[in-house]
């Protein structure tokens, strides 16, 4: 016959409190889906568009009237330069993201704490608008003079460097943790068979932290996918697929951020500029999803 | 009943019994930690629990004050009684442990300045006025010998004494409380050989005034400062006797084999 | 024999050759930070005129007051919400499906693009109750962001503390409520107001969540303190235009404004000190909490 615990009595009023605050964050972010999705499912129930021709047509015209519909809605220009300044901007960043991740934790972890550190943090301190403003006024000038392009500068690779700037910190941040979770057994294992640093690094380091460093990736790739008003300011805003890297083109933030205010509420040119900012939620949602993932996969490697 | 020694209680009938234990079973899950222990805790004695590690003892000590109330999954029956009032059943734990204080086995002062820490207690239990909480915070402090070298740095950080010290404050901070009955779990295992026999002094001056029970693993502290000592074994209470007959003369072939040295 | 002499050397020389490309990588990282930040401040300073400083159309402090006030309001909303949330993680939430759905809530909340919640903010605060932009949506919408931070924070700062601290506490009699408002919350108040710094730096520098819920213009009269006017600087329900709305708006906007090239690249250097300056203090704050592992100062 067992005597249950009799539980010790708590203050009422405080614990109610911080679980309604923890139940109201739950509210919020139901909410900011709830209503993301009802907004953004508007062009295809309210205007019956399908979802293929606002994936993959690349005729946009849609009618800006609060009843009227009739136009097209396909985004497929937005999404491709979304996709490819985001992958080009990763490109870019990853050599330098891994090998100052590598530097600081393998080669000079002394350098790592004391300088590199604190100039992540500049980075992650310099707000958007003012990589954008860099962008605008270093970066666009100098890809118009040097490689003569023809829209001013303004660019795909504009973009995609500004982006790599930004989710440079991410990467790195991560990638720095992953390594340096690492344990020294394996480093010293690796030396003792006459191991050079490179070799350490490159066949023990760096496959032991894979699953941390795509952690990294991802996050970076998930901000760099929903950055609108530096990539807006650099990107030329044409609605064109870019021909080569050197034209300007078009994404799915910069259409939101500088379209939004001037469409009717409720017309389908509007809803469409919903519809894009649900699939920036469901390309974040799925980022979260692929990250526990891996998450997940990592620990039962480490188990079997 | 269990076959436990327990010749103390027929032997000293006429004293004060302050917590008394009767067929106390307590589980973690489905693991049974202690056994029916049953023992009768003497008023102003010192009692020493002893036994190799594992054996039960700080569980058994914690169940005293209700500490394992904050543990999952613990369930515990039988019965325990502080003057004759049931603490499971008929007592609030919070009302238990103003009555019945406990020292850990690391000091563990709060981050906050001396006077804080020994002001904390009479605080939250509702005493507001600055004079009176002096008076209290300078009395705990004398009780636990530790005025004369605390007073001057009073609003100082607690943290930034030496471990004796701070041990000796938390003793201190116990004491704010006015407890009845002072719980120590192996207070002086962290302990330098200077601060420890201090701690021990100190337990000797404090049981004029409470009643206490101290976990050792240490047999010659125990031999030192208790009254009566409890051997425990396997979470089972195998011997209870006055201190020194304990060591002198042990019943049990066990706990002879444990104060001699043969296991533990 | 040779053959794997010849190997070892291959090996060396690699190694010596991937050496010097990271300390290149290395270099040209700091390189560039350190050139971002000369030119930012130099291009600020240069771009100065007499007049920038002033709340007339050519000047950004009205905008520089927009941005503080609109995250100072934005504090008063995240700060009590987030740490009450980074309270219950802590202490209260049991390891159930609540609490991971809780998690979940919070890593996607941290994750979503900060236009996204702009737009939420625009849907809900003004679209559906009919208001124009004003700096109390602004406001509400920053502090949806940096929410998730400031719960975090809170909870790793609570979960940080050595366990001895509640179960003294507890042991003096108190209740958990008690221990957590007496001892542990004060405990971990610096890690958790080095989270705050942190998150009011950002709020500084945000933008795309503020395009359609502060509104992009200002109008402020210094001399008018009543509340309910549209050109009261102290009135939340105006539009409040922040300072890196104006970078934004300066550069893209074709402004009519002859100096808006001038006004971008100071506001920007003001922007970068403030957010910096914040997140030295920051730095500075959680050295201390490190090095003082012995106790705290009075």
């Amino acid at each position: 016959m067992r005597q249950s615990k009799s539980v010790v009595k708590d203050n009422k009023l405080g614990p109610l409190i911080v679980r309604i605050a923890g139940l109201l964050i739950i509210a919020l972010t139901l909410s900011i889906g709830l209503f993301l999705v009802i907004r953004g499912m508007g062009t295809f129930v309210k205007f019956h568009h399908s979802i293929t021709e606002f994936l993959f047509s690349s005729n946009w015209a849609p009618t800006d009237s609060a009843t009227a519909s009739g136009g097209n809605v396909g985004a497929a220009i937005y999404i491709a330069g979304s996709l490819l300044t985001c992958g080009l901007a990763l490109l870019i960043v990853l050599p330098f993201s891994i090998g100052a991740a590598i530097f600081m934790t393998e080669i000079s972890a002394k350098a790592g704490k004391k300088i590199f550190q604190p100039a992540i943090e500049i980075f992650v301190g310099i707000p958007s608008v003012v990589y954008g403003w860099i962008g605008l006024t270093v970066l666009v000038p100098f890809i118009r003079d040097v490689f003569h392009a023809k829209m001013g500068g303004y660019s795909v690779l504009a973009a995609s460097i500004v982006l790599a700037v930004m989710i440079f910190p991410t990467i790195t941040t991560v990638s720095v943790d992953a390594i340096r979770s690492v344990p020294d057994s394996y480093r010293r294992a690796a030396y003792g068979l006459a191991s050079t640093r490179w070799q350490v690094i490159y066949k023990i380091v760096l496959p032991a932290s894979k699953s941390g460093i795509m952690t990294g990736i991802i996050l970076g790739l998930s901000r760099a996918f929903g950055e609108a008003l530096a990539v807006a300011m650099v990107i030329g805003k044409t609605r064109a697929f870019p021909k080569d890297l050197l034209s300007p083109t078009n994404n799915l933030t910069a259409a939101i951020a500088s379209d939004m205010g001037n469409t009717a509420s409720g017309g389908e040119h509007n809803l469409a500029l919903w519809s894009m900012a649900l699939l920036l939620l469901i390309i974040s949602v799925t980022c979260i999803f692929l990250i526990h993932l891996i998450g997940a996969r990592a620990k039962k490697n480490e188990r079997a | 009943m269990s076959d436990t020694i327990l010749d103390i209680n027929k032997d000293n009938k006429e004293e004060n019994v302050k917590l008394e234990v009767n067929n106390l079973n307590l589980f973690y899950g489905q693991f049974q930690a202690l056994h029916n222990i049953s023992m009768n805790i003497k008023a102003n004695k010192i009692t020493a629990l002893i036994g190799p590690s594992g054996c039960g003892k700080s569980t058994f000590l914690k169940t005293l004050n209700r500490m394992n109330d904050l543990e999952e999954n613990v369930s515990i029956n039988g019965e325990l009684k502080l003057d004759n009032t049931d603490i499971y059943k008929e007592m609030d734990a919070l009302e238990l442990r103003k009555r019945v204080g406990m020292v850990f086995q690391q000091p563990n002062p709060f981050p906050k300045t001396i006077y804080d820490n020994v002001a904390y207690g009479p605080r939250i239990n509702g005493i507001k006025k600055k004079a009176q909480l002096d008076e209290i915070v300078e009395r705990s402090l004398r009780q636990a010998a530790i005025w004369d070298e605390l007073k001057d740095r009073l609003h100082k950080s607690a943290l930034g004494l030496s471990g004796g010290q701070q041990q000796r404050l938390c003793i201190a901070r116990t004491l704010a409380v006015e407890p009845e009955v002072v719980l120590m779990d192996e207070p002086t295992s962290a302990l330098d050989p200077i601060s420890t026999s201090k701690i021990e002094e100190l337990a000797n001056e404090l049981k004029k005034k409470y009643t206490i029970v101290i976990v050792t693993h240490n047999m010659q502290q125990a031999l030192r400062v208790a009254d009566d000592t409890a051997f425990f074994l396997l979470g089972e209470l195998i011997e209870f006797r006055d201190t020194k007959k304990l060591f002198s003369y042990p019943m049990d072939k066990r706990t002879e084999d444990y104060i001699t040295g043969r296991f533990g | 024999m040779n053959d794997k002499r010849k190997g070892i050397q291959r090996a060396k020389r690699i190694n010596t050759a991937m050496t010097a490309i990271l300390y290149l990588i290395g270099g040209s990282i700091l390189l560039l930070i350190f050139v971002l930040a000369a030119y930012i401040i130099i291009k600020g300073l240069l771009s100065y005129y007499p007049g920038i400083l002033s709340t007339d159309r050519n000047g950004i402090l009205n905008q520089l007051f927009n941005t503080i006030y609109l995250v100072f309001l934005s504090l008063l909303i995240s700060v009590p919400l987030g740490v009450l949330a980074g309270i219950y993680m802590a202490e209260y939430a049991k390891e159930n499906k609540l609490t991971r759905f809780l998690r979940i809530c919070i890593e996607s909340l941290s994750s979503l693009p900060s236009i996204v919640i702009g737009l939420f903010g625009y849907l809900v605060l003004i679209l559906m109750t009919g208001a124009n932009w004003n700096l109390m949506a602004g406001a509400i919408t920053v502090s949806i962001l940096s929410l998730p931070a400031i719960t975090t924070t809170t909870e790793d700062a609570i979960r940080a503390l050595p366990k001895s601290y509640k179960q003294a506490s507890m042991a003096l009699s108190a209740t958990q409520w008690t221990s957590i408002v007496k001892v542990l919350l004060p405990a971990a108040s610096k890690r958790i107001i080095t989270g705050i710094i942190l998150a009011a730096g950002r709020g500084f520098g945000e933008a795309a969540a503020l395009l359609y819920t502060a509104g992009q213009s200002t109008r402020l009269n210094w001399s008018n303190w009543d509340l309910t006017a549209k050109t009261c600087p102290l009135n939340p329900f105006r539009p409040g235009e922040t300072l890196s709305l104006h970078i934004w708006l300066m550069r893209t906007e074709g402004s009519l404004n002859p100096h808006s090239e001038q006004i971008a690249n100071f506001s920007a250097m003001v922007l970068v000190i403030m957010v910096l300056l914040f997140s030295l203090t920051a730095r500075i704050l959680s050295n201390k909490i490190n090095s003082k592992k012995t106790g705290l100062k009075e």
